[in-house]
Order: structure tokens, then C-alpha cells, then sequence
């Protein structure tokens, strides 16, 4: 069999061409039609009705009272207030978790590393439904933690873990901590550990050295991790449905139900937009914070 | 007498036991969930006894065996298709020069992996919604076909980048044409980064739920959709069984992976 002779430009776009149709048509055409949709006017069956108008963008801020007055109304601002701060305490949760242990793995020989990091990966592949699932066993009302605790006598009623803040982020850091420690590790495996000898060499004690050796050449894996962790975190939909009940809205579920059962298509994409521009302002902050690194490093 | 404590340089106390803290916090769950599969009592979360009569209730439930063929059929042909689409897509970017637009294409194929699943999951029911699309079984292979290009992408062209071309090379000086030299020499060489690839596609799809949530129609349940409508209707023993189930499924494929891919960093 021959390969159609053509030129090594055409044959290119040929192989490529698949790929950029599928993802353009089934990826980038919905994006538009979404961001078309939070401009148009909601059909209380579902779906969009046409006619433009920014009424959605409105919704997120002010509600509408009888005689059409907008009257501004926190309820949407604070849950996308609660998602922002939820999906920053778990990146600190995870930070806080994962930067020792990154470190504690890149000080191994090669085959601890490479089985610590199997061990770490592991759980990243498995249903997250799953995992977070998992969770409601230990912390729900005579679940895994509290029983033990009861029998000890430790507590006589209930800790109520369950549907509060706190068991969002507590599934939100198991959720995403691999995403956290393995940029770390990376950023950390390459270091030169005679750099952390010539710092006690010039009398650095080990507080200094973790502040001005080991986190400045921590930092570029450092930053990746919290955006990784940041941006499913502010999206998030199992964690807290399934830990906070659903009482404890975040972005992704507000916007699940406006799909699902609300009903309000063109507020359900306008928050959906919103999360977008949100995440891509912090795609670009990384992206411009390792070009200047690049240009720093000269690399 | 004790041992004089050395202070070993770049240790820090606590270092080790802070990791055990990590890896029990890690696995306690998955170890819980496992444990209680095999839970004599109706109520999932208080141990009564040893059973393994709620396996034998999960496998002889119809509406979960139709959901797992569900899940395998959407993976299995979500898979095909992801793989065959990144391969072309990696052999055209990680062999031959540079070419202008190569970063632009990289991004667009990656872009399902920026973009929160969420938002993924509603833009893709509205595309459904206004070509007017029956949602069912071929809504969902849509949708993973095109959230599992970048995760199989990845692996292949890794592989590729990490081959030497002197190979190809080697094969045109003995006159092969570029079908032989793809067929007997890439093909074979590139072959444990699609794989590696194609296991990823497979297991992003089978535990893919968001997505699927939204896309799914009536009849077009797939695992993780019904586990969800068990878990809602109250913790039975019965979804203990399944996402245990599920759990060491993806285990054993994620352990197959990491073999896989090992040995092609030692071959490559």
C-alpha cells in the first residue's frame, strides 16, 4: 500500500485535521452557543426562547419584585462567594498536605520514588463519585469515625460532619491532592541537594533553608499545583452535592439545577460563562508567570 | 545506650510521619468502602458481619448489569476513536519540523483538560439541545470521544518525542516507502505510548460522571449514574458492593498502565 503522494504540509494537516474538526465542532461550537444562550430569554419549559437580552448577567446580582424594581440580592454573589472561598481553602489544605510529602519523596532512591509516586497516582484514576462516596461512610451520623468515638465515650451525640462546609472541603482536598503534590515533586526531583549542603555550609539553619533554598525551587511546581487544584475545585460538583447536601451550593452545582430541574437555561450559562472568564484569568496569570520565568532562567 | 541522634542534612522532624499521615489520609477511605462491601447488615455504615451476600445481590441486579454494558460500550468505542484521532493528531505534531500554528493546535487538543467538566457538560447539552439531538447512548459517546483526545494524546506523543528518528531514517535509506516505514518501524516503536493511551481514554471514560449526567437520556444509564441514584436514594449496602467493584477495576487498570508505560521508558 502507498500513501497518497503529497506534500509532507498537506499530509500534516490531514493527520491533524480530524482532531481540531472534533474538538473545534463538539468543544469550541458548544462554548459560543453557551455564551449566545446567557443572552437570551429563558423558556420556562427549558431550553431558550429568542431575543437578546442580559437579563441572566442581571439575575446574578439583583432580583426583580413586583413592579420590576431591581432589588440587588446577595444569594447568587454569596454562593459564588462560598465556591471561591471553598476551592481556596482546599488548595491550601492541599498545599499544606502535599509540599512535605513531595519533598519527603524526591529525597527517596528511584524505586521508593517511583512507587510512592504509583501510590500517590492511584487514586487520582479512580471514580471520583467513588472516592468522595467513600467519604459519607466516615463522616456521617454513626458512621466510621463517630462510632469508635461513641463506644470510647468520647462523644455522646452526634458531631454532625456531614452537609457542613467543612466535609465539602475535606472531599474537595481528597479530590484533587495528587494534582497538588505531583507538580511539587517534579519541580523538586531536579534539585541539586549540594545546594541545601553549601546553605549549612554558610551557617543557614533549616528554617532558612526551606524558606530561601527549597521553596523558591519549589515555586514554579508550586504555582502549577494550586491552579490544577484551583480550577476543578471552583467548578466542583460532587463533593459538594454529596457532602454538603446540597444546602451548601457551589458554582457547579448552581449550575447543574439550572440545567437540570431550574429549568433557567440562560442563567445556567451565564454563571457557566462567569466560572469560565474566571478560569481562564488564572490560566493566564500561570501562563505569564512561567514565561517570565523562562526568560529569567534563560531557558 | 541509644544511638547519638545525626542530623542528617535537609531533614526536617516529622518529615516521615507527616508522609504516613498523607498516604493513611490517601487510602482510609478506598479502605473503608472495601471493608464494608462485605457487610452482613442492611445499614451500610454499622458492621454486623462478614457477607458476601450483597455481591451476589449486586451481579444478579438487571439494572446494573444493563448499566455496566452501558459504560462498556461508550468506553470501548469512545476509546477507538479518541486513540485513532490523538495518534494521527501526535504523529503530525511530534515528527517532522516545527511548523507556525503547532502551539495553536497543541492547546486546541488540550483544551478539554482546562476547561472545568462542568461547563463542558452544560455547553455540550446546549449544542445537543439546538441540532436537536436525541440524547442517548451516541450523546454520550460524543461527549467522551471528545474529553478523552487529550488523555490519550499525552502518552502517544510523549512516546514519540522521547523516539529517536534515526529509525525512520535507517528504514528510507533501504528504500522503504513511507507506508513500510510507518507500518514496520513507527507503528511497532510508537506502540506502548498508544497503548498507555488508549488505557487512560478507557478509564477517564468508564469513570466519567458530570458529563454523562447531562448528556445521558432516557435508558442510556451508565455506571457511575446509577451509583449516583443509589447513593441519592440512601446508603444501601448494595452501592458498597458496586463502587468497590469499581474501585478495584480501575486499580488493576491504572497498575496494567504503569507496567506499560515503565517498560516503554526502559525500551524507548
Amino acid at each position: 500500500m502507498e500513501l497518497p503522494r503529497r506534500n509532507p504540509v498537506t499530509r500534516r494537516w490531514l493527520a491533524l485535521s480530524p482532531a481540531i474538526v472534533v474538538v473545534s465542532i463538539f468543544m469550541i461550537l458548544p462554548m459560543i452557543i453557551l455564551l449566545v444562550f446567557s443572552f437570551m430569554e429563558a423558556d420556562p419549559y427549558g431550553g431558550v426562547d429568542p431575543g437578546f437580552t442580559t437579563e441572566a448577567y442581571v439575575q446574578i446580582l439583583y432580583e426583580r419584585d413586583f413592579d420590576d424594581l431591581l432589588i440587588f440580592d446577595p444569594v447568587y454573589l454569596n454562593i459564588i462567594g462560598r465556591s471561591v472561598l471553598l476551592a481556596l481553602l482546599a488548595t491550601i489544605g492541599c498545599l499544606v498536605l502535599g509540599l512535605p510529602v513531595a519533598y519527603f519523596i524526591a529525597r527517596q532512591s528511584s524505586r521508593t520514588q517511583s512507587l510512592l509516586l504509583y501510590l500517590i497516582t492511584i487514586p487520582f484514576w479512580t471514580n471520583l463519585l467513588v472516592r468522595t462516596y467513600a467519604w459519607i461512610l466516615l463522616l456521617s451520623s454513626d458512621g466510621v469515625i463517630e462510632q469508635p468515638l461513641k463506644f470510647l465515650g468520647v462523644i455522646d451525640e452526634s458531631l454532625d460532619m456531614m452537609y457542613t462546609n467543612g466535609a465539602v472541603a475535606v472531599g474537595l482536598i481528597y479530590s484533587y491532592l495528587p494534582l497538588m503534590v505531583l507538580p511539587i515533586y517534579a519541580s523538586l526531583e531536579k534539585l541539586d541537594f549540594r545546594l541545601i549542603e553549601a546553605a549549612h555550609d554558610l551557617y543557614a539553619d533549616r528554617f532558612r533553608v526551606a524558606r530561601y533554598v527549597i521553596f523558591p525551587l519549589a515555586a514554579p511546581g508550586i504555582v502549577a499545583g494550586c491552579i490544577l487544584v484551583l480550577v476543578p475545585s471552583l467548578g466542583a460538583f460532587i463533593a459538594p452535592d454529596l457532602l454538603g447536601g446540597g444546602k451548601k451550593l457551589m458554582l457547579g452545582s448552581l449550575i447543574q439545577v439550572q440545567f437540570a430541574s431550574a429549568r433557567n437555561w440562560p442563567f445556567g450559562s451565564a454563571v457557566a460563562i462567569c466560572l469560565l472568564a474566571l478560569v481562564m484569568m488564572m490560566l493566564m496569570y500561570q501562563a505569564r508567570i512561567a514565561s517570565k520565568r523562562r526568560r529569567e532562567t534563560g531557558d | 545506650m541509644a544511638k547519638k541522634k545525626i542530623y542528617k542534612i535537609g531533614d526536617y522532624p516529622g518529615l516521615t510521619g507527616w508522609t504516613v499521615f498523607f498516604f493513611a489520609y490517601l487510602y482510609m477511605p478506598m479502605i473503608v468502602l472495601v471493608v464494608y462491601s462485605f457487610n452482613e447488615s442492611r445499614r451500610a455504615q454499622i458492621w454486623k458481619g462478614f457477607s458476601l451476600d450483597w455481591y451476589v445481590k449486586a451481579f444478579s441486579n438487571d439494572d446494573i448489569q444493563s448499566a455496566a454494558l452501558n459504560s462498556l460500550i461508550v468506553a470501548v468505542i469512545a476509546t477507538v476513536f479518541a486513540t485513532v484521532i490523538s495518534t494521527l493528531a501526535a504523529l503530525a505534531l511530534a515528527r517532522g519540523r516545527q511548523f507556525r500554528g503547532q502551539a495553536a493546535v497543541t492547546g486546541l487538543i488540550s483544551l478539554p483538560l482546562v476547561v472545568p467538566e462542568i461547563a463542558t457538560a452544560v455547553a455540550t447539552l446546549s449544542f445537543f439541545a439546538v441540532i436537536g439531538f436525541k440524547l442517548g447512548l451516541v450523546s454520550i459517546i460524543i461527549a467522551h470521544t471528545v474529553f478523552c483526545i487529550p488523555f490519550a494524546f499525552l502518552p502517544i506523543r510523549a512516546r514519540l518525542q522521547g523516539m529517536d528518528d534515526a529509525y525512520e531514517q535507517a528504514a528510507s535509506d533501504l528504500y522503504a516507502n513511507d507506508w513500510q516505514t510507518f507500518r514496520y518501524v513507527t507503528l511497532p516503536l510508537m506502540m506502548p505510548g498508544v497503548v498507555a493511551g488508549a488505557m487512560l481514554a478507557f478509564i477517564i471514560s468508564i469513570d466519567d460522571f458530570i458529563i454523562t449526567l447531562m448528556v445521558s437520556g432516557a435508558g442510556s444509564t451508565t455506571l457511575p449514574l446509577y451509583i449516583y441514584g443509589m447513593i441519592r436514594q440512601g446508603i444501601t449496602p448494595e452501592v458498597n458492593v458496586i463502587s468497590t467493584v469499581m474501585l478495584v477495576l480501575s486499580i488493576i487498570f491504572i497498575t496494567v498502565y504503569w507496567f506499560v508505560s515503565k517498560k516503554a521508558e526502559e525500551t524507548g
